[in-house]
């Protein structure tokens, strides 16, 4: 019988450090990637005390304030009915991050299963799931959003959902992808052949190691969510008004060019900043990650 | 080569019918009674029988399909209960448009991301890499309605150089048509350049390092030589093929910017039926451009077995 890992002694000078520990290291030693890690840190916080950082309400209007530029009282200036931009903006952040995070979870809970259902089945199963998948996939991912928003309804949960689904053939694919060539390993072979259930091969032995590539692509999907959101938003099928959400402040906003510009510059900023990071983040992820990827 | 098209044009026989299959199931999302919700707001009895029964909403679903699937299949998407059109008549009608609008991204798409993507490899981890890496980060992340807003901004509100808005067919006015064009193209062709840039970085980095292009150096070609008459014309196969598949980011794209440009094409389209709820404009648009872009996915395909004869088909 051999050793037990843990009953060997390990190197007195080697700090033993885990994969996951070491992984992180290198994603923050890539300055873009810990740039990322810093600005939606700060984004989540501001969304989390929204009530407390925000200096007016953002539902509050005020007709003697309409559309102020930016100034000592009002940053990021006031809208059509008077409201402050900055508080809206801090609000609006919820609305994106929320979406961007839910609907990658909802692309994440109904694609891993499935794809890993087609990789390690294989056969007729995996056949049908990829077929499936690539319908979905021929149907453009805001096309299929909007379509899927429209008879669903306009809301943000609905947009949520709507994204999500959309999104969810990309993991599909890389969770079959993966799994068709980790269950041709070694280590699985031996799984397999000590009598595991499939189940148990496909949870256990699998499954974590598809983890990675799936936390790059989610935190891709994040940034795709994200924009996808505030493009739903925008045309009117996301979040509602009056509640705040960057898209459908820009589609405000975008009436008022001529007089009030403010009011379609911090809102797409804050998307484009939130995207960036999320981006930055999963591109030092896959390099973390693949030390073989450049 | 005979065997390899019909093999791979049977392929999208199934998933073209598991597209029309959720497209179709769409209309099972709709809540209540789909005759009621498809007569609009008047819910006009009259409207409700008549669609009722050209819907077959008294048989089974499978059978409502097999209905719904042999109109598509004799060109029949339905009818526009708001335009009082047939929806294939709409389509159309619009298409031209955003063909062009499309067609005029991806040139824009294709003058800045393969030069930059040559640039980002030839000089890689320069400082002109790190740029144009950054350049294309940056196409990534900026949603395009947002950069469409903010150029109207500069080159219509402030300079007063472009038109804000509208279109003009180019068989009436070409020059205002381009001016109208040129705005949104870049729009919608500055997030196909990131993608593109990418592509031809790891395209070209992969082709700069194989043995043909060492050979052409030391025989003493020119380096300028060596880029442009070898390595190019390789890295470029696959990029000019998955420039092809940008085609779902150029329609989902091209309904931002046409209702950012208030652009009367095919995503204008898409958006008012959805606002007027007219249903089977938004199936019929949607199972279009499914359609377009799995045929424009299989002569992607194809194109790249036709010029590049190292792949073997098997």
């Amino acid at each position: 019988m051999p050793p037990r890992e843990d009953a060997l002694p390990a190197p007195l000078d080697t700090p033993r450090v885990s994969p996951r520990s070491h992984a992180f290291r290198r994603l923050l030693r890539r300055s873009g990637a810990a740039l990322g890690v810093v600005v939606i840190a700060i984004v989540v916080t501001v969304a989390i005390l929204a009530p407390v950082v925000a200096p007016y309400d953002p539902l509050a209007t005020s007709w003697s304030a309409i559309r102020k530029a930016p100034s000592a009282a009002h940053w990021f200036g006031t809208d059509e009915i008077g409201r402050d931009v900055l508080s809206r903006v801090i609000w609006g952040a919820r609305a994106s991050l929320l979406a961007g995070v839910v609907a990658a979870l909802i692309s994440l809970s109904i694609g891993v299963p499935i794809g890993l259902l087609a990789g390690y089945a294989g056969g007729k199963t995996d056949m049908l799931i990829s077929r499936l998948t690539d319908a979905v996939l021929a149907c453009p991912f805001l096309i299929l959003a909007i379509a899927l928003a429209a008879f669903l309804g306009p809301s943000l949960t609905n947009a949520m959902i709507a994204i999500g689904v959309s999104a969810t053939p990309v993991f599909i694919r890389l969770t079959r992808g993966q799994t068709l060539a980790i269950k041709a390993e070694d280590f699985v072979l031996a799984a397999r052949a000590i009598g595991n259930p499939p189940w148990r091969i496909a949870l256990v032995h699998v499954l974590p190691n598809v983890v990675p590539a799936l936390i790059v692509q989610a935190t891709l999907a994040i940034a795709a969510a994200v924009i996808a959101e505030a493009s739903l938003s925008f045309l009117g099928l996301g979040q509602q008004p009056p509640a705040p959400s960057w898209g459908s402040m820009l589609n405000t906003a975008k009436n008022y060019m001529d007089n009030a510009p403010w009011m379609a510059i911090w809102p797409g900023l804050s998307i484009f900043v939130l995207v960036l990071s999320f981006n930055l983040v999963g591109d030092g992820l896959r390099d973390a990650l693949d030390p073989r990827h450049t | 080569m005979f065997a390899y098209l019909v093999r791979r044009i049977a392929a999208i026989v199934p998933t073209l019918i598991f597209v029309s299959m959720l497209i179709f199931g769409l209309q099972q999302l709709l809540p209540g009674d789909p005759a009621v919700v498809l007569a609009g707001e008047d819910r006009d009895p009259t409207v409700v029988a008549y669609l009722r029964q050209k819907m077959h909403l008294d048989e089974p679903l499978p059978v409502r399909y097999v209905y719904w699937i042999k109109g598509v299949l004799h060109g029949d998407l339905g009818e526009s209960l708001r335009m009082q059109k047939p929806v294939r008549e709409l389509i159309l009608e619009k298409l031209p448009v955003t063909i062009e609008l499309a067609a005029f991204a991806m040139v824009i798409a294709l003058l800045i991301g393969v030069p930059m993507g040559i640039l980002s490899a030839v000089k890689r981890n320069t400082a002109w890499d790190y740029a144009a890496n950054a350049v294309a980060l940056w196409g990534l992340s900026t949603p395009n309605f947002w950069l469409g807003i903010m150029l109207i901004l500069l080159f219509s509100v402030t300079l007063g150089w472009l038109p804000a808005s509208g279109f003009v067919s180019p068989f009436e006015d070409l020059q205002a048509n381009l001016a109208a064009l040129v705005m949104p193209a870049f729009v919608l062709g500055n997030a196909i350049a990131a993608v593109l840039m990418r592509h031809t970085r790891s395209a070209m980095l992969q082709v700069l390092s194989s043995d043909y292009v060492r050979t052409a150096r030391a025989k003493g070609l020119s380096e300028r030589g060596v880029i442009l008459k070898h390595a190019l014309r390789n890295a470029l196969i696959p990029v000019i093929t998955l420039g092809a598949l940008e085609l779902g980011t150029l329609l989902s794209g091209a309904v931002l910017t046409e209702q950012v440009f208030t652009i009367p094409g095919f995503g204008k389209l898409i958006v008012d039926a959805v606002f007027n709820r007219d249903y089977a404009v938004v199936q019929g648009v949607v199972l279009f451009t499914a359609t377009a872009y799995i045929v424009l996915n299989l002569l992607a395909d194809i194109a790249y077995v036709v010029v590049n004869p190292q792949i073997k088909v098997q």
